[in-house]
């Protein structure tokens, strides 16, 4: 039974029972309901509730758990032997795993009889081409150790697949049947239906503390496995990054690093000067017409997706930067280089940098400019000595999320700023950054269990502590500016 | 003490001073006009950009002849069996394509003499046989006539007709001679080649790197559209109850305080980091296949929420507090105030933070590549809900993959991909607007 079955089971099981259990409550008091503690329709809910909530939390952690359980149990099937030169446990692990489904394949199309099955074996029968046929496609032969630990896992993934529909069903009519029997007229619907609401509200908001727990393992995790291949003093130290397929790579992460700090300096050279000065235009000097115009429009910058602005350095902004200035002057020859990235990223963070400060602008009280002009003071003069001042925490902030933008950016730099990591002052060089040796390292063909994929995990942890870090710095520091006027 | 002695000089005449003070003034306004403009300049230079270059990818250049079907070479065995004449591979279409264009082409009186046989069938795409097949095997009724067909020209072809390429640049090209584009001229002038709209651009498959001119975004838009349903599902009832819980039932204390930090700061955190967290929980933890919309969406989700919840927690609070005292005043529970009364009422602004939180998910890239939609994709995914297990592109990941190969003409596809995209988002982000203004109140 699918899982999408199972799932239209319990609905209607729950659906039905909400009828049912408002019918029962309404037949229990001859159709008056003012007799009922609740309005019938909590009653209603309560069968619902508490048929679809436990039947369902027990679909989604099987659906969790049968995996790994099935995978320990398989894994110790295959012999050290059955795995080949070069091969580790998971490839084989999955080999199996295309062997069962094949042979899920061959049993659908009647070429091969649950029968027939018991007594195959892979010396009698050409197992690889006939899986071919049905579409499943394997590298090697098959050996008889990985077919038995195949038939294994189709036979405990068979069993699983029924045990699960089973006990999901049951919980689900257990759960209908121990709610329905609990209904009297003077039971409490509303609030036992009102506390399982809360209930659901609560695990909803607990999405986020989850999240960030699970981006915090699961990086943490495959960093520790990382270190213990690589020295965690040379990927801090080391200057040089430097992959090889075949081991004895060099994985510092400074050039890297030096990269991604360029680029953001770039980017933050050409967004916060504009930001900044459209901001105080737009919300000191602009007139209401022009404000409604361009306000919106310098934002329709941020709603663009990074990918555009990835194929603008790519096609436009490089080839130009390139044969317009970099090679008549001599100073570089690549359409990909730091200030190509910085500076589309620049254009991308200008509506970050402006629409904060033009929020904090905005905050500072009406007196304070009253009080400057009173005195004298030119609009020029107002801004530069007394707004910028009072509004300086919060442009702080606007900036430091600006950077932790910049430096978690990826599309931009994965298109527009290269991939050679080098420690250079050349802004017209190609170099790299973090982000880019992420994607390149985890997209690429070396195999997971080896440093120069896991080193993105590295990475990976290094971007979110040093990101975190500015956000936590730019929150406290917004929050504490905010208090100020309130 | 001796008083201060102030200048005699008439109010009438700006002193140094002044002027330079109101020069100052000029200058900052001038700053300020220059950042604006500035801004703006770089928003039209991008649009224009993006447009010049991807607007031509809606339209291809397509070879428009009648070929007549030679049931003895497509169909062998003459049983008109579509089993069996799937047999004949695209190699044996490939051949009535040719014969039937140099049929073609001696009816109009071209002549090709100069050219080489092999050269002339290098005008159509590689793509067009598969075409031709596809149309026969659906409706096998058709071997032995006459059919017009409309195939795709050579991506060098649709080039020369798109101005990508010239008679120069065709002279160092190995993959078409000046020849070529001369007879394609030609063909173009007697009706044999038409630049027309290409449907196959919007609806039809990615294509392998020889064939630029079949490549569409057909898989990648279905990806997408499979990812912003798993993402709407499942963002909207946990960001709404999340938003309820954290703004009408927590307690003020350090749980709720932990769990608001943490919404601020994922909201903050790069998205490819999520990347990461998708890669090490749904594929490699539990086991979900690569490429699937499903795990793209799950992450997506994540990416999501904290971008939903933020706005719909200001939509919550926005409605005044009379609204909660009178639905409690007369005997509602808390629960019923906030789903009875509250929640309608912001609803407007929450469906609007949930929109605009889509158009966000729906341009999301460094993720996606992560787990793993960067492979090259053919097949369609079926039919929810086994279709969201099936490998799939996503709009913006075709275009990265897209900008990744050599042939300038996936370019100029890239750039058409990011309009269809930017269309997509100028369409959800206006039925946000026309949400904001329609019902949005102000109390």
């Amino acid at each position: 039974m699918s899982v999408g079955i199972i799932t239209l089971i319990v609905l209607a099981i729950a659906v039905g029972g909400f009828f049912i259990g408002r019918a029962r409550a309404m037949s229990l008091v001859g159709g008056d309901a003012r007799k009922l503690h609740s309005l019938p329709g909590y009653y209603g809910q309560l069968v619902l509730i508490f048929a679809a909530v436990p039947a369902f939390a027990a679909l989604i952690l099987w659906l969790l758990v049968q995996p790994m359980v099935i995978e320990a149990r398989i894994g110790a099937l295959i012999a050290p032997e059955s795995i080949a030169e070069g091969s580790t446990r998971d490839l084989v692990m999955s080999d199996v795993r295309r062997i069962a489904n094949g042979i899920d394949q061959l049993v659908a199309q009647q070429v091969l009889s649950e029968a027939d099955l018991r007594t195959l074996s892979t010396e009698q029968s050409d197992l690889r081409s006939r899986m071919a046929d049905v579409g499943v496609a394997l590298g090697s032969d098959v050996v008889q150790n990985v077919f038995e630990a195949a038939k294994e896992y189709r036979r405990i993934s068979i069993f699983a697949r029924m045990a699960m529909a089973a006990v999901v069903l049951l919980l689900a009519v257990t759960g209908a049947v121990f709610a329905f029997r609990r209904i009297l007229p003077d039971f409490r619907a509303r609030n036992v239906s009102e506390a399982s609401f809360k209930v659901l509200l609560i695990a909803a908001s607990f999405v986020a503390v989850l999240t960030t727990v699970g981006i915090v393992l699961s990086l943490a995790f495959e960093t520790v496995h990382f270190f213990r291949l690589y020295p965690a003093k040379d990927f801090f130290f080391s200057l040089t990054w430097n992959p090889q397929f075949r081991g004895g790579s060099d994985l510092g992460i400074a050039p890297l690093l030096w990269g991604t700090l360029y680029v953001s300096f770039v980017a933050l050279v050409v967004s916060v000067p504009v930001g900044l000065f459209a901001a105080i235009f737009l919300a000191e000097y602009a007139s209401k017409p022009v404000r409604s115009a361009a306000k919106p429009a310098i934002e329709v910058l941020a709603g663009i997706p990074t990918i555009v602005y990835g194929l603008f350095a790519l096609v436009t902004v490089g080839p130009v930067l390139r044969d317009y200035f970099a090679a008549p002057l001599g100073i570089g020859s690549s359409s990909s280089s730091v200030m190509t990235a910085g500076l589309v990223m620049g254009i991308m963070l200008i509506p970050f940098v402006s629409s904060l400060s033009d929020d904090v602008i905005n905050a500072v009280p009406q007196s304070l400019r009253d009080g400057s002009y009173a005195l004298g003071a030119t609009r020029s003069e107002t801004v530069r000595r007394v707004i910028l001042p009072a509004a300086l925490p919060g442009i702080v902030g606007a900036i430091l999320l600006a950077t932790s933008r910049a430096i978690g950016e990826t599309m931009i730099v994965v298109m527009g700023a290269g991939a050679a990591a080098r420690l250079s002052l050349d802004p017209f060089e190609a170099m790299t950054t973090i982000t880019v040796k992420i994607v390149s390292q985890l997209t690429g063909d070396t195999e997971f269990g080896s440093p120069e994929t896991l080193v993105a995990f590295a990475l990976g942890l290094t971007l979110f502590v040093i990101t975190l870090a500015l956000n936590v710095v730019a929150l406290v520091v917004v929050r504490r500016y905010r208090e100020q006027y309130e | 003490m001796t008083p201060v002695q102030s200048p005699r000089r008439s109010l009438l005449t700006v002193d140094a001073r002044t002027r330079r003070r109101n020069a100052a003034e000029t200058r900052f306004r001038a700053y300020g006009i220059i950042a604006v403009s500035l801004a703006m300049l770089a928003l039209a230079v991008l649009l224009y950009s993006v447009f010049s270059n991807g607007i031509s990818a809606f339209r291809q250049t397509f070879i428009v002849m009648d070929i007549t079907l030679d049931s003895a070479a497509l169909d062998p065995t003459g049983q008109r069996d579509p089993a069996a004449m799937a047999k004949v591979t695209t190699i044996g279409y490939g051949k009535q394509i040719e014969a039937a264009l140099v049929h073609a082409l001696e009816a109009k009186g071209i002549s090709s003499a100069e050219i080489s046989a092999k050269d002339v069938s290098a005008l159509i795409s590689k793509e067009s046989p598969a075409q031709l097949r596809n149309i026969v095997l659906a409706n096998p009724a058709l071997l032995g006539s006459t059919i017009h067909f409309r195939g795709y020209a050579n991506a060098r072809i649709d080039g020369y007709f798109k101005g990508r390429v010239s008679m120069e640049s065709a002279v160092r090209d190995s993959n078409i001679s000046p020849a070529q584009l001369q007879l394609a001229d030609k063909m173009r002038a007697t009706g044999l080649m038409e630049v027309g709209f290409n449907w196959g651009f919007l609806t039809g498959p990615d294509a392998s790197e020889l064939r630029p001119e079949a490549a569409g975004l057909g898989v990648a838009i279905l990806g997408s559209l499979y990812m912003m349903l798993i993402v709407l599902v499942l963002a909207l009832p946990i960001g709404v109850a999340a938003s309820i819980y954290l703004e009408e039932f927590a307690p003020q204390n350090r749980w709720t305080d932990l769990i608001e930090v943490n919404i601020a700061n994922l909201a903050a955190v790069p998205s490819i980091v999520f990347g990461i967290l998708g890669l090490a929980l749904f594929i490699n933890f539990a086991g979900l296949p690569q490429s699937a919309p499903v795990v793209g969406a799950l992450v997506l989700t994540l990416i999501t929420l904290p971008r939903i919840i933020i706005p719909a927690r200001a939509s919550l609070k926005s409605v005044p507090p009379s609204i909660r005292d009178a639905a409690l005043a007369v005997g509602a529970s808390k629960m019923q105030t906030v789903l009875h009364h509250v929640l309608p009422l912001a609803m407007p602004g929450i469906l609007t933070g949930l929109i605009i939180g889509l158009a966000q998910a729906l341009g999301e890239t460094a993720p996606l590549l992560l787990i793993g939609m960067v492979a090259f994709v053919r097949d369609f995914p079926a039919a929810p809900p086994e279709g969201f297990f099936d490998p799939a592109s996503a709009l913006p990941v075709q275009v990265y993959n897209w900008t990744q190969r050599a042939d300038p003409a996936f370019a100029e596809r890239a750039s058409g991909a990011i309009i269809v995209l930017l269309v997509f988002l100028l369409v959800i982000n206006s039925v946000a607007i026309v949400l904001r203004r329609r019902f949005e109140r102000r109390w």
